[in-house]
C-alpha cells in the first residue's frame, strides 16, 4: 500500500503536490487556531482558579474539546450585518486581507529538515513584506466600517503595528549577521550544535525585543489599546459580526502562532534537537539530539505559552507608553546590540567563530 | 509559454490598476489601486528572476509607504470640486509630462542597438540554485561599497534633516514625563493619615 501510494504521489504533477502541501499545512493551522482559541480560555481560567469552558464534549470526551467547533458554527449562522453608508467592496474585502498575509507566511518556514514549501533565498525578507501587509486589512476595515470607532481603533493599531515593525525588522538583521543568510533553512541549520549554540544565547537581547514586538504586532495583551470597551469598543472589527468577524479572530490567532514559529526558528533553532552533539551520557544520541518536527511543536507550544501567561498576567499598556517603550526603549536596544555584534565578529566570538565565517 | 500567460495577466492587471489610480474619484480607491500597480509589479519582477526587488518593492512600497499615505488621505475631507478646480487650467502640463515620458520609454526601446541596451532580450533562465539576492549583495558591497554606503549617509542625513525641520517647539505644551512617572514611590502619592477612632452612634 506505501508502495503504490509513493508512486501515485511523485507521479502527480509538481503543482498538484504543492497545492496538496498548501491545503495540508492551511487546515491544520486553522484546526491549530481552534484548538488554540481553547487552550488560551483554559489557561487563562486555570490562572484564575477557574475551570474554563468545560461543556462542549465531542464523543463524550474531554469536557471543552467541542467549545471552538461550537463557537465557528454559531458564528457561522449568523447574519453578517453591513452598516449603513459603509463602503461595500472594501468591507468584505477587509478581513480577507488580513488573513491572506498570516497564512501565506508559512511557504518559507521550515517544518522539519526536509519539509519546507519554498526554500526561497529571499525568505527573511519575504516574511518581512507580508506581515507589513497585515496592517492593511486593519486599515481598511476601519475605514470600510464608516464608523468613528472603528476608525480610532484602527488608526491604533497600525499606528501600533507600524511601529513595532522597525524594531523586529532590527532584531531580524541581527539573526542575518549572525548565520550569514536569509534562507530560513539555512538559518536554522547554521544554529546546529546544541541549545547552547542558538542564537537565542548570543542574541539574547535581540530575541527579547522579537517577541515583545511580536506581542505587539499581534495586538495582544499587554498591548492589546486597539480594544478598549470603555473607549473605542472593539476596536477596528466593531461593526464586523458573524463569520466576517470570526476571519479576523482567526487572523489574529494565526499570527500569534506565526510569531511564536518565528521565534523559535530565529532564535530557538526551529527543528534542532537540544543536546546535538553533547557526549554527555550519550544524550546527543538519543532522539534529544536529533532534529525532527517534534522539537519545532515544543518550542512553539511554548512560545505560545508566552502570550497566554502574558495575557493573564500584565495589566494594559497606556497608549503613549506603548509607543515609548517601541520607539525609545526596544530600537536602541537592538542598535547596541548590532554595535556589538558587529565587535563580535570582528574577534570571532559566539556564532562568528563557526568556520564558515572565517 | 506559462511564464508568458502570467505576464499578460499581470500586465493587464498592472495597466487597469494605473488607470484606476488616475481615474477613480475616490483618493483612497486611488491609493488602494496603487498597492495594486505595485503588487503587480513586483510579480512581473519575480517572473524575470528579480525576487530581491520584487520583495523589496513589496516590503518598502506596500508595506511602509502607502500605508503612511493611505493614513493621511483617509484622515483629509477632500473636496473634489475644489480640487477639480485648476484641472482645464494645469491640463496642458500633464499632456507635456505624459508626451516626455512616452517619448523617454519609445527611445530605450528603439535606441537598443545604438547604446548596447538589449531591451527585447528574454532574461536568460538561472540554474535552481542561483540566489539573485545573493550576487546582488555581493556586488552591492564589494564593486558598489563606496556608492552604497554614500547612499545610506545621504538617506541618514534626510531622515535627520526632515525631523529637524518639521519639529515645532511650542511654547506652554503640557508633556508626561515618563522617567518620573516610573520613579514615583508610594510616599509621593500617598499620605497617610492617623485618626482617632470615632464611637460609634
Amino acid at each position: 500500500m506505501p508502495q503504490t501510494f509513493n508512486t501515485h504521489w511523485t507521479a502527480l504533477p509538481e503543482y498538484a503536490r504543492s497545492t496538496v502541501w498548501i491545503l495540508l499545512i492551511t487546515v491544520t493551522l486553522i484546526i491549530c487556531v481552534a484548538m488554540l482559541t481553547l487552550w488560551e480560555r483554559k489557561v487563562i481560567g486555570w490562572m484564575q482558579l477557574r475551570r474554563g469552558p468545560n461543556r462542549v464534549r465531542i464523543f463524550g470526551l474531554l469536557p471543552g474539546i467541542g467549545q471552538p467547533f461550537a463557537d465557528v458554527f454559531k458564528l457561522l449562522m449568523k447574519e453578517v450585518i453591513v452598516p449603513a453608508k459603509s463602503n461595500k467592496f472594501l468591507f468584505h474585502l477587509a478581513p480577507m486581507i488580513t488573513l491572506v498575509p498570516a497564512f501565506a507566511a508559512w511557504a518559507v518556514i521550515p517544518l522539519s529538515p526536509d519539509l519546507v514549501l519554498s526554500k526561497a533565498d529571499a525568505g527573511l525578507l519575504y516574511l518581512l513584506s507580508l506581515t507589513s501587509m497585515g496592517v492593511y486589512g486593519v486599515i481598511i476595515a476601519g475605514w470600510a466600517s464608516n464608523s468613528k470607532y472603528a476608525f480610532l481603533g484602527a488608526m491604533r493599531s497600525a499606528a501600533q503595528m507600524v511601529a513595532y515593525e522597525i524594531a523586529m525588522g532590527f532584531a531580524l538583521v541581527g539573526v542575518l549577521m549572525a548565520t550569514g543568510s536569509m534562507n530560513l533553512g539555512t538559518i536554522v541549520r547554521t544554529q546546529g550544535g546544541g541549545f547552547l549554540s542558538w542564537n537565542w544565547f548570543w542574541l539574547f537581547p535581540l530575541f527579547a525585543v522579537y517577541f515583545i514586538s511580536g506581542v505587539a504586532e499581534t495586538n495582544r495583551a499587554p498591548f492589546d489599546v486597539a480594544e478598549g470597551e470603555s473607549e473605542i469598543v472593539a476596536g477596528f472589527h466593531v461593526e464586523y459580526s458573524g463569520i466576517a468577524f470570526a476571519l479576523f479572530f482567526l487572523a489574529e490567532y494565526a499570527n500569534m502562532i506565526l510569531i511564536a514559529t518565528l521565534t523559535a526558528v530565529f532564535f530557538f533553532g526551529g527543528w534542532q534537537g537540544p543536546a546535538e552533539g553533547y557526549a554527555l551520557l550519550g544524550l546527543g544520541n538519543t532522539f534529544l539530539g536529533a532534529p525532527s518536527f517534534g522539537w519545532l511543536l515544543l518550542k512553539v507550544f511554548c512560545l505560545l505559552f508566552l502570550f497566554l501567561w502574558f495575557r493573564a498576567t500584565f495589566p494594559r499598556y497606556r497608549y503613549d507608553q506603548i509607543m515609548r517603550l517601541g520607539w525609545k526603549a526596544l530600537i536602541p536596544v537592538t542598535l547596541v546590540w548590532l554595535g556589538l555584534e558587529m565587535v563580535m565578529s570582528a574577534y570571532h566570538v559566539g556564532p562568528w567563530s563557526r568556520a564558515w565565517f572565517n | 509559454m506559462l511564464v508568458q500567460t502570467l505576464f499578460y495577466l499581470f500586465s493587464v492587471i498592472l495597466v487597469i490598476a494605473a488607470l484606476a489610480v488616475i481615474t477613480s474619484r475616490n483618493p483612497v480607491y486611488s491609493a488602494l489601486a496603487l498597492v495594486m500597480c505595485f503588487v503587480t509589479s513586483a510579480a512581473i519582477w519575480l517572473l524575470i528572476e528579480a525576487e530581491f526587488l520584487a520583495v523589496v518593492l513589496v516590503l518598502v512600497y506596500v508595506g511602509a509607504v502607502m500605508v503612511l499615505f493611505l493614513f493621511v488621505v483617509m484622515m483629509l475631507d477632500i473636496n473634489l470640486a475644489e480640487l477639480r478646480q485648476g484641472f482645464t487650467r494645469f491640463a496642458w502640463l500633464g499632456w507635456v509630462t505624459a508626451l516626455a515620458v512616452i517619448v523617454e520609454i519609445a527611445g530605450v526601446i528603439w535606441a537598443k542597438g545604438g547604446m548596447g541596451i538589449d531591451v527585447d532580450r528574454a532574461a536568460t533562465p538561472h540554474a535552481a540554485d542561483y540566489s539573485n539576492t545573493l550576487e546582488l549583495g555581493r556586488i552591492l558591497y564589494t564593486q558598489y561599497a563606496y556608492p552604497l554606503e554614500l547612499a545610506a549617509m545621504l538617506l541618514l542625513v534626510a531622515i535627520v534633516a526632515a525631523i529637524a525641520l518639521t519639529m515645532r517647539h511650542r511654547a506652554g505644551l503640557k508633556k508626561q514625563d515618563v522617567d518620573a512617572q516610573v520613579a514615583v514611590k508610594s510616599a509621593d502619592r500617598l499620605r497617610m493619615v492617623k485618626m482617632d477612632a470615632e464611637k460609634r452612634p
